[in-house]
């Protein structure tokens, strides 16, 4: 019976098989290469206007509609673009105390971010303060490890976020850093804070597993690294405590990488950490190349960075 | 098995095969990208950009008072006409919201030389100046000392001898930079009295090694940043004069 059910069921299906099967060889090589781009920020800290000419040696650079610009030629050049930023939105020029980061987020919202997660800055005018701008946002805030569910900020953020981009899948989920001694507890109010490392497993489980990711992206303000406080968690630390994650994108430490640090996870695969300083002064474009796994070189992934 | 169904067997047996054609990244490039003015600005967010940028600018230098000086912090040994006037500042504009929460009044103010990040230059005071002489987002908290407490706080500002601003309180050093008097609000130091002093969050938090604020009775955080006191304050006065004082001396 069982068998029978099997075989009633791939008939129905039949139509869009022989449709799509006029030749079977057309429809091997339908799988050939595909690219996501992956464009990121991070601790942009409400700096709109570029620098100006006496700024030292920031003299001259970032400034976010040059970054349009530049983001919108990339995605001439490739649509399957994601952009995305590490938090650390709020706070750091005029603009936030006198809008409270409305501008930030409008003009994220102009250029198309998809995804953000919050930085601990983006408490500073209170979870109240964050809540108000959130009209703004025509993104989506993706957090797995703040338990906002005693908070304004319950069901306004998501622990992950799946897009759907050529046919593949990229499942990107969110990871603060611990606020306790670093924000006033006024302010973030009843936010709790989850282990990082647990919630990554049980993110990259989820997305990997269950929802059958092609990549698995990071979004993190917990630092790139913490040299003289070897038992805190960092994005290095969490990379290689984690499986199935391809790129973590950090935050807050304003770390400038000049390229992204290669990492192996807890398994020994090859997976990346990257960073771009502060202030918008840098974006970080990282470039996924995929094809079937039997294309994939005897030494695995090759990483050009 | 009719051969229709083999057909459908065979079918779907290639289609098995295809979802088995799973994709994988077999390469990854990253790289850095500088925003620099080589970029084209994107006319669309500039324009959108311009009446904010506007109406701060507008705002930031609309004139709230005169200077009559060019005011410096390196301007006084152990205290100045700059870090006076902020001490002075903090009081007068924090003390009735402490007051109107607490119903207690703030006895003195303790800030850091080091928090004062530029001149108050001669002529008109905007905004831009309260940004410019304090760019940081510290708030006012109020910490509850007890006189021991009190005692290192002023062991601390005679051992460092430098221009912390404070208010309302007076110390005296002899030429050996031992202390002969300290007085907050004209009066001798009591031992059963618990002190309500005026800082930023910074300085409570151990900024400057100014531990002797972190074994306090209470600490009343007011939501007060320190520009908004300084910006709040020049709105209040029209003609700004302050001098260096005895309210830190040496007595050679």
């Amino acid at each position: 019976m069982k068998r029978r059910d099997f075989i009633q069921q791939a008939s129905a299906g039949t139509a869009l098989v022989t449709l799509g099967s006029l030749g079977l060889q057309s429809f091997t090589t339908a799988a050939t290469t595909k690219k996501i781009t992956i464009l990121h920020t991070n601790d942009v800290h409400s700096h709109i206007d570029a620098f100006g000419p006496e700024d030292g040696r920031n003299a001259n650079k970032g400034g976010v509609a040059r970054r349009a610009s530049l983001i919108e030629s990339i995605r001439n050049e490739n649509p399957n673009t994601l952009l995305l930023d590490a938090g650390d939105i709020f706070q750091g020029t005029p603009y936030f105390n006198y809008y409270g980061g409305e501008l930030e987020f409008k003009l994220m919202s102009k250029l198309k971010y998809d995804a953000a997660t919050l930085g601990n800055h983006d408490f500073d005018n209170g979870i109240d303060g964050l809540y108000e701008q959130l009209e703004h946002a025509k993104f989506q805030f993706v957090s797995a490890n703040y338990d906002f569910s005693n908070t304004i900020m319950n069901t306004h953020t998501k622990p992950y976020k799946i897009f759907k981009k050529d046919g593949l899948k990229i499942g990107v989920f969110g990871i603060g850093i611990e606020l306790n001694g670093l924000v006033d507890p006024t302010m973030f109010k009843e936010t709790k804070y989850i282990d990082p490392i647990e919630v990554s497993q049980d993110m990259s489980r989820i997305l990997k597993k269950e929802a059958q990711c092609d990549l698995i992206i990071c979004l993190s303000h917990l630092g790139y690294n913490y040299r003289n406080e070897p038992n805190k968690i960092s994005d290095l630390k969490l990379a290689a405590a984690t499986k199935d994650i391809d790129l973590i994108i950090g935050g807050h430490t304003h770390t400038f990488l000049s390229k992204p640090t290669v990492v192996k996870n807890v398994e020994g695969i090859n997976m990346l950490v990257n960073q771009v300083g502060c202030y918008g002064i840098n974006l970080g474009k990282i470039d996924f190349y995929f094809d079937s796994a039997k294309n994939k070189s005897a030494n695995g992934t090759s990483i050009i960075v | 098995m009719r051969l229709t169904h083999l057909i459908f067997l065979l079918y779907f047996f290639s289609f098995l095969n295809c979802k088995q054609l799973k994709l994988e990244p077999t390469k990854i490039e990253g790289k850095l990208i500088q925003i620099t003015d080589t970029l084209l600005v994107d006319p669309e967010i500039e324009s959108y950009i311009k009446p904010f940028r506007n109406h701060i600018q507008k705002d930031l230098d609309s004139v709230l008072a005169y200077s009559v000086n060019t005011y410096s912090k390196s301007d006084g040994l152990f205290n100045t006409a700059i870090g006076n006037f902020m001490a002075d500042a903090v009081y007068s504009e924090a003390n009735p919201v402490f007051k109107s929460r607490t119903g207690k009044n703030i006895d003195m103010v303790l800030l850091n030389h080091g928090g004062i990040r530029s001149i108050l230059p001669k002529g008109h005071v905007t905004k831009r100046t309260a940004y410019e002489i304090m760019p940081f987002e510290n708030s006012i908290v109020v910490v509850a000392l007890k006189s021991n407490q009190i005692d290192s706080l002023v062991n601390y500002l005679c051992r460092k001898k430098k221009a912390h601003p404070i208010s309302k309180l007076k110390l005296t050093i002899n030429e050996n930079g031992k202390i002969i008097e300290t007085k907050i609000k004209g009066e001798a130091i009591k031992s059963d009295k618990i002190y309500y002093v005026a800082t930023n969050d910074y300085l409570y938090n151990g900024g400057d090694n100014m531990t002797f604020f972190q074994t306090n009775d209470s600490l009343y955080v007011l939501n007060y940043k320190i520009r908004n006191a300084l910006i709040d304050n020049f709105k209040k006065i029209d003609t700004i004069n302050p001098v260096i004082d005895d309210r830190f001396v040496q007595i050679k």
